[in-house]
Formats: structure tokens, C-alpha cells, sequence
């Protein structure tokens, strides 16, 4: 089978990657680059939980071919956080149980983020609006809807 | 004064980041399919497209040659059955000649990646022969051959179960009222968004590690040694945190033992991760059941007896049923005084996935038929249903029926407070068309209290190795799934020390270095762990403290811990930091360490089945659902869940309030749309029965846009059975919601679902027949012949007997 052989820019870092070219963007983070911090959870975009950022933009990389993504930037839940200092949101989902199994919750993290850029101060509507393509079987929704807008009140503070 | 009766807190009751919450939130958990090794192979299972069949030939040839393909395994190669309970050893890791449902594995290939370990699963050639395929528990009654096990009751039938405490029929022809009512309650899923991965190595000494997406490492280690016919010391289990289990992950998966062996096999790591349609085989969740309800009533709105019969679909294999069995009968009792009892139950085989626990196990069915028939009783005896429970609630520190003995009993308070908040007394029977309140309640246990099987060893052992730089390090068979327990044992141990939660480091659920813990199953942890993690503490504490004591010339009682400091309690500014304590401690005592463990209370009934029901505790929960009706097209939505539950004692609110609101959120989606539904092929694509619904998108599950605003009340009546006096959290708030649910629809628009899912066609239909003058009800008609057997009869305590059973003849002489 053809290996397809191309530079990712995941994170901000460019990685050269060879990888099977009907390989989706989801197989490519977790096996060729070791991300493993994405997840999966149907590998038919259902569930939301492998959300990842390409171009600022969430997308379910279990339908996105690999291939897809040259020459884009692509963001993972391993690049949230400054060096030590947690995103806010992930500081945020920490504190107040927006992640409980913490499957789910890279999906959600990245999502949110692509909305606060959008929308620094969205509505608890919005929110709901924004994560209901993401599923959580453990929460109940209301500790991510809190983790979120008060990720967001940190943001807007520091900004 | 015992830590476990403090009441003055550091640590326990603040609202807290979870120990592990940093991990979870950059991506650094590893959950079982993160895990990467070395020269790691991948394994798929070809499954059985027939419901029922016996295999005639399986040939591998073609697969086995596919280049990529390392090994091929068959049931040749797994002689030995096996199941989770000792009494159902009914399963095989690939089919031993018989397969029982669509799903059911066949064989395995292991190839260097799973896209050409599926094409290998093509290329077997696998002969069927089919077998008649029973699809419903009527069906198994009235169809005893084929037999789907050759163990069981007779014919389809796998478990029946009969007992009576205290002469009910007696009690029911002399009461004023009796309600009769049949409700069915669908059969669901657990729905983790993990789908179940397990990595199977041999190590350098060609011993075997697994991880896996368990919630029962020690169990499975067992298991495993048993199917594997292999040397338990030379098996190590590591249960990696779980992306969510609610009970599916509580059995010896097939899947296990084949990586296991396949791994020992080919001397390297071999990998499977099920996808979303094999996790629906999996399955091993909520039973469906059709129950029969019988409970006199007095005038005045007390209960004199009640009769439930239960009937368990409980598909292809035993799995935990016969516990599942048991718990549809046993709980009715801890909520309200009930002077006398009955159950009878029965679980058949059917051609489906097998059913097992999913949280609540057994008793969210019977729970939603007793907390609408309530409402059905007030309904008639005109009274408010809260006043009804408030009337009949169960005594603090009491004997139940059925010989369960309740502690604390926080549930008065938990009915005032959702009352209260949801300004039920103003607004109940007065909103306005289309939309209603609803009130149900529930209790469940903290631990079932006895392990699944007989040993008397303790449930739980919590081991605390103390280095002398002062680390703290705790050692625990209890296995994370997202609820918390690392947190659980990390602050419990930093409550007794006096140090920081953060400080201490945690090795869990790993067979290979940790003391027994039987698992995250029954609500068992933070109450089994938490009492073992205490003594523990509390044995390494006694020495610190004699040392520090002489250090600082004073008596070792007059020691205190608090954060990160060992002093004077009547002095604090003498004394030292805990790491020099630890010193001290060291220099005086050797290496220090310390382990704790927990037996359960034995349990005061002595009947035989006695064991399934007792627990060292009981959590209560009580619950207001606000419902809103779409009469034109039978939608329900739910804007507002009030629940208030009895926790004991809070450890951390923040992961508390999760586990109510996650609990609230899943009882939604059972009450309105989740079901594990099946249907019938057509006959010319050979009429089998498959799985109606096998991905995420098609099994309706509640998302952010369907979750109402939960208000979450936690009500703290410690036990003293249970550490700090906490109780159990995450599985209680489920139990009320359902009934509530249904009653605020009756409330909203005078129609009565006996059933769920209620999905808008049954509203629909409701609202139709109440149109039309009709009953205003949809739900079963009838509830079949069953052969119960006689029941074991038991005198409840307040008619004597010693909890034992008694010939009935007996019976009139004891009452």
C-alpha cells in the first residue's frame, strides 16, 4: 500500500510524517505522531470526542483525512497548555469537574476554545449550542458549561 | 475519638481540583488504547452474524496465509468456559461449536494492523447451522428447545427466585386499598464514550501483563488465570482509567482473555480496541423488564405488603444475572416501611447480547414501577405524593422486611428540600395544560456486602508506604472510571494526616502492586476503600505520633497533624513539618508502612440468597422533574430537575455534584429515548434478530442542547459504617428520576406511561386514547404465566424467627 510521505504542522511545530494515504487525520495524530491526548470514541463522527482544531476551526479528524491537512495548522489538547501554565480552560475544567472520565474532554476543550476565540463572552445558550456535537456520558453538561464561562471570565481578565 | 467519627474537616467538604484532574484535562491520562508498545500487534474478532447456530466447520486457511497475519486463533484453542459469577461459568473467549448472538466472537486474527487483521477476519470460512432464535423472555417461557444453555432452571429459563417475608396475601385481603399495576422498563446501554481496549505483553520473565478497560481488576485477574489455565502470580491486571464504565466494564470480557492468550502465543504485545458497534455487542447493561406490581395500602396511606414479580430478558449468556435477578426484588424495602414482602423473579435466555449491571443494577426497573404506582396511590387516596412518602419514609437504624439493616436515613430532609426549591406546594396540579411536576424517590446501597465470590478476606486493602522525605505514597486495588476514587483515597488519607491531597501519590488498580480491592462496581469504593484507607492511616499516624512525641516531650495523644505540620496540640508553635516527623518516626521505628482493610458488618439475615441486598449502608435521594408536553406531537422535554440526595458526608462537592447531575443526565435518557432495541431481519435475509440500533448516532442519547438545569442538593446524614460517615454517590441519584419523570407527565397532561422509554409515539398514543374516553394509559396489558417456584418463606423480624427461613406450616406458629 503507498505511503504518503508530508509535513504536518501540528501545534505549531512542522513534523515530517509517512503515513498509509487512507489514513484519517485522527490515526495520524494518535499512531504516526504519538498524540494520543485525542480520542475516539466511533470513529464516524457521532461522538466529538477526537475535536481538533485545523485552521481554528473544530473538526472530527476521525473524518478528516490526513492528507487533507497540509499545510495547515492543526491544534491538539497536547498544545493548550504555555509550557507549565494550563490553558485557561483546561485550569477552568480542572477545577470546577467539567472533566470527569476525561475522555471526552480534549474534544471539548478544543471546541470551546474555537468558540471563546470567536466569542470572548458567549451566552450559557451558545455554549450548549457549540458543544452539542460533543457527547459526555458522565457530567450532565453543567460542570463543562461552568468550567467554560468561567474560563472565559479568566480569559477576558487577563486580556 | 476514632478519625472515622470526626467531624471537623481540612480537607473532606471543600470544593477541590480532583487529584487527577491535570491529567485529564492536558491529555496525559492513559487510558487503555493510549497504550503504545514495542513491536505491538493488533487483534480483531470475526463475530457470528446469526443470533443462534451451531458452527459446523471453521476454516482459517486463506486468512491465515494473508501476508501481515501472525495468528489465527479458534474456540479450539479456549476449552475452558468461563463467567464473571462462579455459579453462571457459561461463556467461552471464541465460540466452543455454539453461537447465541449476533456478535457473539468466532474467531481472532492478530496482524501487524488492524486494517489487514480485518481482511484476514473476511477470508474465514465459517458454516453455520441455524437454530430456532428466541427473541423475548415470552418467548423463552413458551419455547424450551432449543435450549440456548444447558444450565439453568429448565428449557430458556436461567434464574427463578421466590421469597416472602411474612404472609402477603394475608396482608393485601385485609387492606383497604390494593393497587395492581404491570410496567415494562426497555433494556439500555452503557454508552462509554471509551470503547473497551485492552493490551496484553509477557515481560521479561515471560510473565503476562493486561491493560485493560476494566472497573474490576481483581476480578478479572482471577477470571483470567482460571480461562487461561495459567498460574495467577505469573498474571498481572492493570485496570487503566476508564473513559466512563457505569457497570459495562465489570465483566471478563471475551476480548481479554483472547489478547491474553494471543500475546503469550506470539511472546510480543498484541493490541484490540473494540469499535462502537462491537461495544454494543458488549453490551452486558440494563436488563429489560416487565414487572407486576400488587401493594396494599392503608386508608391513611401506609403500606401493608407488596408482591413484585419480575420477568429478565436477560439475553445469550448468565453474565451477572443471577445478581441482577436478585437486585430486581431485594431493594423494594429500604425506602418505606413495609411490614410484609414478596418477590418472585425470573431471568430467561434470549438470542440477544448478554445483559448485566448498569448503574443502579437490577433496581432503577422495579424502582420506576413503585414510585409511580405511589403516584397512582395518592392520586387516589387524594393525597399530595410527597406527603404520602413523607408518611411512610423508613426508620433510621431499622430492620427491614426482608431482614436489610438501614443506618442513616437522610430522606425526610432530601423530600422537604426539592420540595422547597421547586415550590412544589404552589405549583404541582396547578401549572398550566401541558406541563406538570413529578416526585419520585429512591435508595441504593454503599457496597454490596458480599464479594461475588464466598471468601470472608476483607473487600477492600489500602497499603502506605512512607519515604523520609516525607512522601506519602498509597497503594489500592481500587480502580478509576472517572468517578473519583484516586481523589476519594487521596483525600481521605490527607484528612487523617493532616497533609495536602496533592501530596500524596497514588498506585491504583493494578494487580501486580496493589492490596485487593474488589472494584468499582455497587458503589462500593469510597465506603470499602475509604475505611481501609483510614485504618491504614491511622496505624502510620500512631507511630508518627510517638515519635514527634518524644521529640517534643509530650504525650503521643496530645500529637496533632494539620497542614503538612506534626505539633503540640496545645502549643502549635511547637513542633515540626511532617517530613521531619517522618524521620523521627523512621530513625525510631525502621521503614515505615502500615496497610488497612474492610470487612463489611455481617448481615443479620441468615435465609439462603440473604447475601444479595445487605450493605453497610444506604444512600436516599429524592426528586422533582418538571415536564413540558407537546400535545401535537408527544415531545417531552424536561426544563428543570430538582434532587436532593443523602451522601453521608461530602468529600469533594465538586466531583459529588458530578456525580448527581451525570446521574440525572443518564436517568434522563432512559427515561425518554435510550433503548437497546432489536428487531427481526426479513425471512429471506434469514429473519435473524440483530441489533436495531448499533452506533452512537442512532441510540438516542441526551446532548448538551437536551439537559435540563439541575439543581443539586447534597444532604449529609453520616453513617457510621462509612468513612467520615460518607455515603455512597454515584449511583442513588439515578433511581428517582425515571418515575418522576413519568409522574410530572401525568401531571402535565393526565396520561400515564407504565413504560419506558417514553418516546412521543407512546404520548401520542396516550393522549389519543384519553381523547377518545378510554384509559389514559399505555403500557403492558398483561404479565404471562410464570413458574415461580413455592417461595422461601421468612418471617420479617417484628414476627419473630432469627432471619432463617421457615416451613410455611411453621409460619402461623411464629406469627
Amino acid at each position: 500500500m503507498n505511503r504518503m510521505r508530508m509535513t504536518l504542522r501540528v501545534n505549531g511545530e512542522e513534523q515530517e510524517v509517512l503515513f498509509h494515504s487512507y489514513k484519517t487525520l485522527l490515526e495520524v495524530l494518535r499512531e504516526e505522531l504519538g498524540l494520543t491526548g485525542t480520542k475516539h470514541g466511533c470513529e464516524l463522527g457521532e461522538c466529538g470526542a477526537c475535536a481538533v482544531l485545523v485552521d481554528g476551526t473544530p473538526v472530527l479528524s476521525c473524518l478528516e483525512l490526513a492528507l487533507e491537512c497540509e499545510g495547515r495548522a492543526v491544534e491538539t489538547v497536547e498544545g493548550l497548555q504555555q509550557g507549565a501554565d494550563l490553558h485557561p480552560l483546561q485550569a477552568a475544567f480542572a477545577d470546577l469537574g467539567g472533566a470527569q472520565c476525561g475522555y471526552c474532554t480534549p474534544g471539548i476543550l478544543m471546541t470551546a476554545k474555537a468558540l471563546l476565540e470567536k466569542e470572548p463572552h458567549p451566552s450559557r445558550e451558545r455554549i450548549r449550542e457549540a458543544i452539542s456535537g460533543n457527547l459526555c456520558r458522565c457530567t450532565g453538561y453543567q460542570q463543562i458549561y461552568e468550567s467554560i464561562e468561567e474560563a472565559a471570565k479568566r480569559m477576558r481578565e487577563a486580556a | 475519638m476514632s478519625e472515622k467519627a470526626k467531624t471537623r474537616f481540612e480537607v473532606l467538604g471543600k470544593a477541590r481540583r480532583r487529584v487527577d484532574g491535570r491529567a485529564k484535562v492536558t491529555g496525559l491520562t492513559k487510558f487503555a488504547d493510549d497504550i503504545v508498545l514495542p513491536r505491538m500487534l493488533h487483534m480483531k474478532l470475526l463475530r457470528s452474524p446469526h443470533p443462534h447456530a451451531e458452527i459446523e466447520s471453521i476454516d482459517p486457511g486463506r486468512a491465515a496465509k494473508l501476508p501481515g497475519v501472525h495468528l489465527v486463533l479458534t474456540g479450539k484453542e479456549f476449552p475452558v468456559a468461563y463467567g464473571i459469577l462462579p455459579v453462571s461459568q457459561d461463556e467461552y473467549p471464541l465460540a466452543n461449536g455454539k453461537v447465541r448472538y449476533v456478535g457473539d466472537p468466532v474467531a481472532a486474527v492478530v496482524a501487524t494492523d488492524e486494517q489487514t487483521a480485518f481482511a484476514a477476519c473476511e477470508m474465514i470460512e465459517v458454516k453455520y447451522r441455524l437454530l430456532a432464535t428466541i427473541a423475548t423472555p415470552e418467548e423463552a417461557l413458551a419455547t424450551p428447545e432449543p435450549r440456548i444453555h444447558e444450565h439453568g432452571e429448565r428449557g430458556n429459563i436461567h434464574r427463578l427466585q421466590a421469597y416472602e417475608f411474612g404472609d402477603v396475601n394475608a396482608a393485601l385481603a385485609t387492606s383497604e386499598h390494593v393497587f395492581e399495576d404491570v410496567f415494562f422498563y426497555e433494556g439500555n446501554t452503557h454508552l462509554p464514550i471509551e470503547q473497551h481496549a485492552a493490551v496484553a505483553a509477557p515481560d521479561g520473565e515471560g510473565k503476562l501483563t493486561l491493560w485493560s478497560s476494566t472497573q474490576v481488576p481483581h476480578y478479572i485477574h482471577r477470571a483470567l488465570a482460571r480461562a487461561l489455565r495459567m498460574n495467577a502470580a505469573h498474571i498481572r491486571v492493570i485496570a487503566c482509567p476508564n473513559g466512563g464504565g457505569f457497570g459495562g466494564k465489570c465483566d471478563l470480557h471475551n476480548h481479554e482473555i483472547v489478547v491474553s492468550r494471543a500475546a503469550l502465543r506470539l511472546g510480543r504485545p498484541v493490541k484490540i480496541c473494540l469499535n462502537r458497534e462491537e461495544v454494543f455487542y458488549m453490551h452486558r447493561g440494563r436488563h429489560p423488564v416487565l414487572m407486576r406490581m400488587r401493594t396494599g395500602v392503608t386508608k391513611d396511606g401506609k403500606l401493608t405488603g407488596m408482591h413484585v414479580q419480575t420477568l429478565l430478558d436477560g439475553g445469550g449468556y448468565g453474565s451477572y444475572g443471577t445478581a441482577s435477578t436478585f437486585y430486581t426484588g431485594v431493594l423494594q424495602t429500604v425506602t418505606y416501611e413495609l411490614p410484609r414482602y414478596k418477590f418472585d423473579a425470573c431471568r430467561t435466555f434470549t438470542n440477544k447480547p448478554p445483559c448485566g449491571p448498569k448503574r443502579g443494577h437490577g433496581t432503577p426497573q422495579p424502582r420506576f414501577g413503585q414510585e409511580v404506582q405511589l403516584d397512582k396511590i395518592a392520586e387516589h387516596l387524594r393525597k399530595d405524593p410527597a406527603e404520602l412518602r413523607l408518611g411512610m419514609i423508613a426508620k433510621p437504624n431499622s430492620l427491614t422486611a426482608n431482614w436489610l439493616k438501614i443506618g442513616s436515613i437522610g430522606l425526610e430532609e432530601c423530600i422537604r428540600r426539592v420540595v422547597a426549591q421547586s415550590d412544589w406546594k404552589n405549583r404541582y396540579r396547578r401549572l398550566p395544560e401541558g406541563r406538570g411536576l413529578g416526585i419520585a424517590c429512591g435508595a441504593y446501597l454503599c457496597g454490596a456486602g458480599l464479594p461475588i465470590y464466598w471468601n470472608r478476606m476483607p473487600q477492600s486493602g489500602v497499603q502506605l508506604l512512607l519515604d523520609r522525605s516525607g512522601q506519602v505514597t498509597a497503594f489500592c486495588g481500587a480502580t478509576e472510571i472517572g468517578q473519583g476514587s484516586d481523589d476519594v483515597l487521596a483525600a481521605i488519607i490527607a484528612e487523617v494526616l493532616g497533609i495536602d491531597p496533592y501530596d500524596v501519590r497514588l498506585v491504583t488498580g493494578d494487580t501486580g502492586l496493589t492490596p485487593v480491592d474488589l472494584g468499582s462496581y455497587s458503589s462500593r469504593v469510597t465506603v470499602m476503600m475509604g475505611n481501609a484507607a483510614i485504618q491504614a492511616a491511622e496505624r502510620l499516624k500512631a507511630q508518627l505520633a510517638e515519635a514527634a512525641a518524644e521529640q517534643l516531650m509530650i504525650i503521643p495523644q496530645r500529637v496533632a497533624f494539620s497542614q503538612g505540620r506534626v505539633f503540640f496540640a496545645d502549643d502549635p508553635a511547637k513542633g515540626m513539618t511532617f517530613a521531619e516527623a517522618v524521620v523521627f518516626a523512621e530513625t525510631k521505628f525502621g521503614t515505615l508502612g502500615a496497610v488497612g482493610s474492610y470487612v463489611p458488618p455481617r448481615a443479620p439475615g441468615r435465609y439462603k440468597g440473604a447475601g444479595v441486598g445487605p450493605s453497610p449502608a444506604y444512600s436516599y435521594t429524592a426528586c422533582v422533574v418538571e415536564a413540558q408536553v407537546d400535545k401535537a406531537t408527544g415531545w417531552v422535554s424536561v426544563p428543570k430537575v430538582w434532587i436532593a440526595h443523602d451522601i453521608g458526608r461530602t468529600i469533594n462537592p465538586v466531583l459529588a455534584r458530578g456525580q448527581v447531575e451525570g446521574s440525572v443526565y443518564m436517568a434522563l435518557g432512559e427515561a425518554l429515548m435510550e433503548e437497546q432495541a432489536f428487531r427481526r431481519l426479513p425471512p429471506k435475509l434469514s429473519g435473524a434478530l440483530v441489533h436495531k440500533f448499533p452506533s452512537l448516532l442512532e441510540y438516542k442519547s441526551l446532548t448538551s442542547l437536551d439537559m435540563p438545569e439541575v439543581v443539586t442538593e447534597l444532604v449529609e446524614y453520616p453513617d457510621p459504617n462509612c468513612p467520615f460517615g460518607a455515603k455512597e454517590v454515584g449511583q442513588g441519584p439515578l433511581l428517582p428520576v425515571m418515575p418522576a419523570v413519568a409522574n410530572a407527565i401525568y401531571d402535565a397532561v393526565g396520561v400515564r406511561i407504565d413504560e419506558l422509554p417514553i418516546t412521543p409515539d407512546k404520548v401520542l398514543k396516550a393522549l389519543e386514547r384519553k381523547a377518545a374516553g378510554k384509559n389514559p394509559r399505555v403500557g403492558p396489558d398483561a404479565f404471562p404465566q410464570v413458574p415461580y417456584p413455592k417461595p422461601m418463606f421468612v418471617p420479617p423480624p417484628w414476627e419473630g424467627g432469627d432471619g432463617n427461613e421457615v416451613k410455611r406450616h411453621d409460619a402461623a406458629a411464629v406469627v
